[in-house]
Parts: C-alpha cells; structure tokens; sequence
C-alpha cells in the first residue's frame, strides 16, 4: 500500500461520488457545483499520470470556462420550483438502467479478456511537458490544430446566431 | 515511481463512463444531461491520458487536446440551443420538447 496508490483510490472515489452527485441532484445548480468537483478530481489524476500540462488545462478548460459557461445558462433560464411533471415515459428508466448495465458489462469483458501487457513504467516527466507537446502540436499536427482553430471559430458564429432573439420568433 | 497498474484507471474510466450514460439517458433536465456528456468525455480523457502515459507517448496527450477543444465547441453550441429553446418553448426538460412528433 504505497502512496501512489492510497493518492489513486482517494481521487477516485471522489471523482465516482462527484460523478453520481452530478446526475442523482435535484437543480441543475448542485449538478454544476458537484461537476466542479469532479473536473478538479480528474485534473489530479491526471497529476498521478505524470501530465501535468494536461491537468492544467483540464482545469483551464473545463473547470475555468464551461462550468462559468453552464452556471451562467443556469442562471439566465431561471427555472420554476415546481418540476412535477407528469409527462413521463416510465419505460425509459429500467431501459436505461439495463443500458447501462450491459455497457458496463461489456467494458469490464473487454478489459479482462485482453490482459494488457504491463509495458514497464519509464519516467515520461519531461516527454509530457509543455515544451515537448508544442513541438508535436506545431508540427507532426499543424493541419490538426489549424482545423481546429476554424472549429471554434464556427462555434463562436454558430452560438451567437442561435442565441440571438430576433431568430426566435 | 507510479506502479499503478493500467486496468485500474481504465476501470475507471469505464465506470466514469457508464455512470455519464446513465445521466444522459435518466435525466429530463437538458442541462444536466448535457453535463452528463461532459462526464463522458473527460472519461474518454482519462484513458487517452492513461495509455499515454503506461506506452510514453505523446499522441494520447495531443488527442486529449482535440477532445478538449471539440468539448469547448459542443458546450457553446448545446448551450445556445438550450437558450433557444428556453425561449421558444419554456422549457428545458426534453421529454417535453416534441415538435417533430405533432
């Protein structure tokens, strides 16, 4: 029972329980607070993974601009109290349940039918950073990141023009 | 030195993401099942990161990347919808949300 792994059970646990949190609350706005959580769990794992510029960005990314992003959807729609609805498809929620299951089942066959070959643990601290991943990013993946750069780009036009109102009505 | 072994994080991650299926297809409300999505693809993150780091090679951390962005994408485009549909219908929860149907 070494650090590495007491540090690995510990985030994820809390990143499972975070998980469940996000989908079993009530308002959104738990949900949100709860995925907080969750993100900054993952970002630490990735720490454990010896990617620590990834753990930065996980929460650059997701904790730093899509949460705000969420919180301030939440915030704009102003949601009722009263969310009894009455209009539910009772089926959907035992065949989501089963689902899941045979989702579930079929990860975990896959894992141990194919017992990865342990590859023997080298120190990849310095092929992780920054420094090394801008070299690939700049030059192996040029024609990846412009493209992705159009992307966002397409999505800035595309979220303003949805969110307008004068489309609305 | 980390001696975790491999199939613990993807364990992990496959129950991360069957615990995001469930939220997408359980929950009414659009915007957690949109977070829901979310779960899913920082599940799919952390095995690319995993293998990555048990093969040393950089190729899992740059698909990350990608992910990451097409994620930021995706969570302004689904969010703008929501609004619009907020304001067409008065409502988030999808269940609701039948024009096709009539």
């Amino acid at each position: 029972m070494n650090i590495h792994l007491i540090a690995f059970i510990v985030l994820g646990i809390l990143a499972i329980a975070s998980a469940i949190g996000t989908i079993a609350t009530k308002h959104p706005i738990y949900s949100a607070m709860s995925l907080i959580v969750h993100f900054f769990a993952l970002s630490a794992l990735y720490l454990t993974l010896q990617s620590p510029f990834v753990a930065v960005l996980q929460i650059l990314v997701y904790a730093g601009a899509i949460m705000v992003l969420v919180v301030f959807v939440i915030m704009l729609l102003n949601l009722n109290e009263d969310e009894k609805q009455t209009i539910r498809i009772q089926s959907r929620n035992s065949f989501g349940i089963v689902l899941a299951a045979i989702f579930f089942i079929m990860i975990v066959t896959f894992i141990m039918s194919n017992p990865l070959n342990q590859p023997n643990s080298t120190n990849v601290y310095n092929l992780f950073t920054a420094q090394s991943l801008g070299s690939v990013l700049f030059t192996k993946d040029l024609v990846a990141f412009e493209i992705v750069g159009i992307l966002l780009l397409s999505a800035i036009v595309g979220a303003i023009v949805m969110a307008k109102k004068k489309l609305i009505n | 030195m980390n001696n975790i072994p491999l199939e613990y994080y993807i364990a992990l991650s496959g129950i991360l993401f069957t615990i995001g299926t469930l939220g997408v297809i359980l929950r009414r409300n659009a915007i957690i099942v949109f977070m829901s999505l979310e779960i899913m693809l920082n599940s799919v993150n952390l095995a690319f990161i995993s293998f990555a780091r048990y093969l040393g090679d950089t190729s899992g951390e740059i698909f990350v990347f990608f992910v990451m962005a097409v994620a930021a994408a995706e969570s302004a485009i689904g969010l703008a919808i929501i609004l619009a549909l907020f304001r067409k219908k008065q409502t988030i929860y999808v269940d609701e949300v039948n024009v096709l149907k009539h």
